[in-house]
């Protein structure tokens, strides 16, 4: 390494910087790809079904079957369309979904960007994913894709407000915006030292949400593929096409490591003992993070779709008066002796 | 010297992306603009070391006001036509107003209190420096009345437009969903037990 520092000189740190955005994003995107089977796999076995298994043993290759497929398929770009925007768009919508890793502590030791005001800089980096929505719907120059668009623009709006109000929870407790610095405010004896205990409502509001923010099902009216097609991705193929699913998953793995981080104990083991210390931190905090993923899963197969004035009642009367109230009680309960964490 | 390049490309952008606003003739791609204007603002303020108020800026303008902005823009029809008529009738008012603008400006941020001799390069704080941590401690404490009034006004202008524009009509039919989940199935379902009748005699 002090070899190519010499070699290089002043453009070390960057070159050093993108080998390790490199090696960030090149494990996410392979993520990516086996979410895809594994959400098949998991609603094909809660539907008892099988699911794919045609391509290598046990369908394990499907997810590249399916990028050589989606890779030689035309991009067919509508003729009344915005073609710039059209084309901007799905960069919009994965662009965001990638940045906000680099302030994701993986260790103690291990992350990109150590920003302080890193929770900050995720609120505001993910409140951006929405313009890939909203950008396409318009520059598709659709009826159905406009429709989405709107949906998914109210809906965001909506309910970044109840998640921003559960991280202010998160943030008074631990007294501090570092996201690292929250993990190691949860270090103790065990799980009884993690944040979702003390704040549970608000971790069920951030679950939640989280859920409407990535617009998965049961909030994912911006597609409604029984009512407006595909919403606002109906114009878009080929490759235009997968980069918005990319960003839609890449985005479920983002929420899902915030949650583990900030209520879940990140890489802390759930119990301070010998057995359950041996393995590396970042193995608990990657099991949590899949653990949070077969939940999205889970509640896709489960749940049917919400209407959207319910989806409005939900975010605007019931989620975000529980946030607003807890916190105060958060507050209230942190002067007291009574408060453990 | 990295960092002046970084300025000056940022500034570029900005001044661009604002031109842009005003010149374009699409409101949709001006909205767009203004998110570009509004983006590199936050990061000439990161170069500043401003980095709460960037982050803010991205969060509340970008992430929220513009989204909504859109929203009603892509909705207006347009027709260029109607907004260009009366340009010249209006023009002299329009080019007294801007002028009026600019002298209030120039006397404002004029070079005696805005020159680079009035403002001195902040001297760069050390690693670990918390931005947020020093405007959370100052708005509490020296600005705490005028912060707290501040969004007392606010509170009161979000109560005044909802209590505006919600009007009741009667006889509108709403669901209320505390109602609906606590319904018991004794108060919807009757269970009948039907006996086969006997077959009538011929």
């Amino acid at each position: 390494m002090e070899y190519f520092q010499q070699l290089l000189g002043p453009a070390w740190p960057v070159v050093w910087t993108l080998v390790k955005i490199v090696a960030l994003v090149l494990p996410i995107l392979g993520t990516v790809a086996y979410i895809t089977l594994a959400e098949r796999k998991v609603i094909g076995y809660i539907q008892v079904r099988i699911g794919p298994n045609r391509v290598g043993p046990r369908g394990l290759l499907q997810p590249i079957a399916d990028a050589v497929k989606i890779l030689f398929k035309e991009i067919i770009i509508p003729e009344e369309s915005n073609k710039f925007l059209f084309l901007l768009a799905p960069v919009l919508a994965i662009a965001p979904a990638l940045v906000a890793w680099a302030v994701v502590p993986f260790s103690p030791e291990l992350v990109l960007a150590n920003v302080n005001a890193g929770l900050l800089f995720i609120l505001a980096i993910t409140s951006m994913g929405v313009y890939g929505v909203i950008v396409s719907g318009w520059a598709s120059n659709s009826k159905y894709a406009f429709l989405g668009a709107i949906r998914s623009a109210a809906q965001i709006v909506s309910y970044e407000i109840a998640m921003g109000f559960a991280l202010v929870g998160v943030l008074m407790v631990a007294g501090s915006l570092n996201l690292g610095e929250i993990v190691k405010g949860q270090h103790g004896g065990g799980f009884w030292n993690w944040y979702f205990i003390p704040l549970f409502p608000l971790f069920l509001v951030y679950m939640i949400s989280a859920v409407a923010e990535t617009n998965r099902a049961p909030f994912d009216v911006a597609e409604g593929e029984s009512e407006i097609v595909a919403g606002f991705h109906v114009e878009y193929s080929g490759m235009t096409f997968s980069v918005f699913y990319l960003a839609e998953y890449a985005n479920m793995i983002l929420v899902s490591a915030l949650c583990s981080l900030m209520f879940l104990g990140g890489w802390l083991p759930p119990v301070n003992i010998a057995p359950f210390t041996w393995i590396p931190g970042i193995f608990w905090l990657l099991g949590k993070i899949a653990f949070l993923l077969f939940v999205f899963l889970w509640i896709r197969a489960t749940f049917p779709r919400y209407r959207y004035d319910q989806i409005m009642r939900l975010g605007w009367k019931v989620f975000i008066p529980v946030t607003l109230v807890w916190i105060v009680v958060v507050g209230a309960w942190m002067q007291t002796p009574l408060w453990l964490w | 010297m990295i960092e002046t390049l970084v300025f000056y490309f940022f500034a570029a952008v900005l001044v661009l992306s604002s031109l842009a606003v005003i010149t374009v003739r699409n409101p949709v791609h001006a909205a767009l603009f203004l998110v570009l204007a509004f983006f590199t603002a936050a990061g000439l303020w990161l170069l500043l070391e401003a980095e709460f108020l960037a982050i803010v800026l991205v969060l509340v303008y970008v992430g929220a006001v513009m989204v909504l902005f859109l929203f009603v823009v892509m909705m207006l029809e347009i027709n260029l036509l109607k907004i260009r008529e009366g340009i010249w009738a209006w023009l002299p008012f329009g080019a007294l107003l801007a002028s009026i603008m600019v002298v209030e400006m120039w006397i404002v941020l004029g070079s005696e209190r805005f020159g680079l001799a009035g403002m001195i390069a902040p001297e760069a704080h050390p690693a670990g420096y918390s931005n947020t941590g020093e405007i959370g401690t100052l708005l509490y404490t020296q600005y705490v009345y005028p912060f707290e009034i501040a969004a007392v006004v606010l509170l009161v202008s979000i109560v005044a437009a909802i209590a505006l524009t919600l009007r009741r009509r009667k006889g509108t039919k709403s669901q209320d969903a505390a109602w609906q989940v606590a319904v018991k199935r004794s108060e919807r379902v009757r269970l009948v037990d039907i006996r086969p009748a006997k077959r009538a005699e011929r």
